[in-house]
């Protein structure tokens, strides 16, 4: 249904629109139960699968399978790494209660279910209906040849409602939404390899997109403004 | 706490500012009693290194006591002398664990940036720009280390600052040069640059086995030291046509190695091609004036091994592509690993095998900073490696 659906956008578009709904197609295809669109049915936004946001990213990580499925699968080992989240509550094997840091200190939370768990192997899941940003996620733990440790790689959905909440959503993600997943893989990867997201002086906070364009000089905080 | 500060374009100035703190529960905080001033502090200085910040510290060669440390960190403790690694390395990635510390996977915070520019990250540097992650350097009286238990190395009493400093970057940066030509009994190397690194690159060629060293330069004090104290012979390429000398020198075969411990900021003996790329330079159309490079490709035996210690930044011109690919030349760089050169070779200086300090030219106290990067640029007063004092 909603296949046929992106199929009727696809026909309608040309060029490079045409190749990222290509993309959208396939990807979605790819997450089967955890289709965004799916997800967007039993929710309130239903214009907003026209803007279905989707992203597939993946990093090298230097640990065995199971040990980088362990700590995702503990949801809320998550904020660790996903800067834009506060928090992530598990309720029980399968629901989950997340919370984002929202545009002007607001904070947007969901309900979600875990919807495919394949131990050591992947993990997939899905906002409940009713989140006003419904989002959906897997990510898979695929062992790199000759022990090169293991390639994570996550496929991400997400629908930014209409009105003022898109626009403060898109804002929150930046112009580009990738460069946001791409430098939580690359703290996920710190945090699995190292314990911790790695800080320097001009980059306190740790890696991000948008501090490395406004750098404050490389010389230590001053006493007030430590952490 | 006073810190060597970059102002801008030829301008350094030791200034006040916050002491640094723990940020990661692996870092150590470092008391330094000595620091130097390293060639390549002088490409930040002129501006050729991308990305400095007014107010960056400065500086990557530091040794001192350690103050503090973070709770993951059990193999130091307050009190222990250290002399600290340039390259900033977790010891946990794939990288590490192969000895490339100098391209750890995660030690550098501005990894994205970085990426843009040299199509994946190398490791943070102390005091090395934002490129390199934004670390404050270690010319002032304190340092954050992160990853302190992976990368200080203990020092011990006996052995002198002078010594140990040696540790933090030059010495094992020439060695390293010298490793990656693969001597064999009866190779000849050759070494462009006098500098602290190319001394350093040519005593280590001697220690590793090479029949003759020959260095490259144009300061006759520099290379008396290379002939006194790194057993080379010398040339002087304002004063001979170094690959005429080197064809002479080895009967035509060439040298079986050649070091460039140069980098981007070679001179020329013939006016016209300095000229040349330092025009496009000053452009900024080119980021380096690769003489160096460019000849040691030129003068090196077919099948033989071009090793580059020297820093580069960004993107030569000229580079003699076919005199590298139809002689089956090999290309061996990079930022040294240091972590993996600093206890054997501490063992060395021990053994009383090599005194790496006589390099240095220069004391100066730490509120001197600005002045010892004058005469370190101007070459004033036989300079060869200035040594701040905490
Ligand atoms: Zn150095
Ligand atoms: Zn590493």
């Amino acid at each position: 249904m909603d296949l046929a659906l992106l199929g009727r956008a696809w026909a309608d578009r040309s060029g490079d629109r045409r190749r990222r709904v290509a993309v959208t197609t396939a990807v979605i295809a790819g997450i089967t139960a955890v289709d965004v669109v799916a997800t967007l049915r039993a929710g309130r936004a239903r214009r907003a699968r026209r803007r279905l946001v989707r992203m597939e990213l993946a990093v090298t990580v230097n640990t065995p399978a199971s040990e980088a499925y362990r700590f995702w699968r503990n949801l809320e080992n998550l904020p660790r790494f996903m800067t834009h989240l506060e928090s992530v509550r598990a309720d029980d094997l399968r629901r989950s209660h997340w919370v984002a840091r929202g545009p002007a200190g607001r904070s947007i939370s969901w309900d979600a279910e875990i919807v495919d768990d394949r131990p050591n192997e992947s993990l997939a899941w899905r906002s409940l209906p009713g989140a006003r940003v419904p989002n959906a996620g897997r990510v898979r733990f695929l062992p790199a040849p000759g022990d090169r440790g293991t390639e994570v790689r996550v496929q991400l959905g997400y629908a930014p409602p209409a009105g003022r909440l898109g626009r403060a959503v898109a804002k929150l993600f930046g112009e580009e939404p990738e460069q946001q997943v791409r430098d939580d893989l690359r703290r996920f990867k710190q945090v699995l390899e190292t314990g911790e997201v790695v800080r320097s002086d001009a980059g306190p906070d740790g890696i991000s997109l948008g501090q490395q364009l406004r750098q404050r000089p490389a010389q230590p905080l001053s006493a007030g403004s430590g952490r | 706490m006073k810190a060597t500060t970059w102002v801008g374009k030829d301008k350094v100035k030791v200034v006040d500012v916050p002491d640094p703190k723990i940020m990661n529960s692996r870092d150590a905080i470092v008391k330094i009693s000595s620091t130097a001033i390293c060639g390549s502090d002088l490409h930040l200085y002129h501006g050729y290194i991308p990305a400095m910040r007014e107010g960056d510290i400065l500086g990557h060669e530091f040794m001192g006591e350690v103050v503090e440390v973070g709770p993951e960190v059990g193999n130091l403790a307050v009190g222990d002398r250290v002399v600290v690694p340039f390259p900033i390395a977790c010891g946990r990635c794939r990288s590490c664990q192969q000895g490339l510390f100098s391209v750890c996977e995660n030690s550098n915070p501005n990894a994205g940036f970085a990426e843009k520019l040299m199509g994946h990250s190398p490791a943070g540097i102390f005091g090395y720009s934002h490129l390199t992650g934004g670390y404050a350097g270690g010319q002032a009286e304190y340092a954050r280390v992160p990853f302190a238990d992976v990368g200080p190395l203990k020092v011990p009493d006996e052995v002198p600052d002078d010594q140990a400093l040696m540790l933090a970057d030059i010495f094992p940066t020439g060695y390293m040069g010298a490793e990656m030509c693969d001597i064999t009994p009866g190779d000849v190397v050759a070494v462009w640059g006098a500098g602290p690194v190319g001394l350093l690159a040519a005593a280590s060629a001697r220690l590793l086995g090479a029949e003759r060293v020959i260095v490259i330069d144009r300061y006759p004090y520099r290379l008396r030291l290379a002939a006194d104290r790194a057993g080379a012979e010398v040339l002087n390429y304002e004063e001979t046509d170094v690959l005429d000398a080197l064809n002479e020198l080895t009967a035509g075969r060439g040298p079986d190695a050649c070091i460039d411990a140069v980098g981007l900021e070679g001179h020329h003996g013939n006016a016209a091609m300095y000229a040349y790329d330092r025009a496009k330079q000053a452009a900024r159309v080119e980021t380096e004036r690769p003489f160096a490079l460019r000849e040691a490709i030129l003068a090196c035996r077919s099948g033989g091994v071009v090793s580059v210690i020297g820093a580069y930044g960004g993107f030569v011109d000229k580079f003699p592509m076919g005199a590298f690919m139809n002689r089956s030349l090999i290309m061996r760089t990079g930022q040294c690993h240091v972590q993996r050169y600093t206890r054997p070779l501490l063992e060395r200086i021990r053994r009383g095998e090599i005194d790496p300090s006589f390099v240095i030219s220069h004391h100066l106290p730490l509120k001197d900073a600005a002045k010892g990067y004058q005469i370190f640029q101007k070459k004033q007063d036989d300079c060869t490696k200035v040594v701040l004092k905490v």
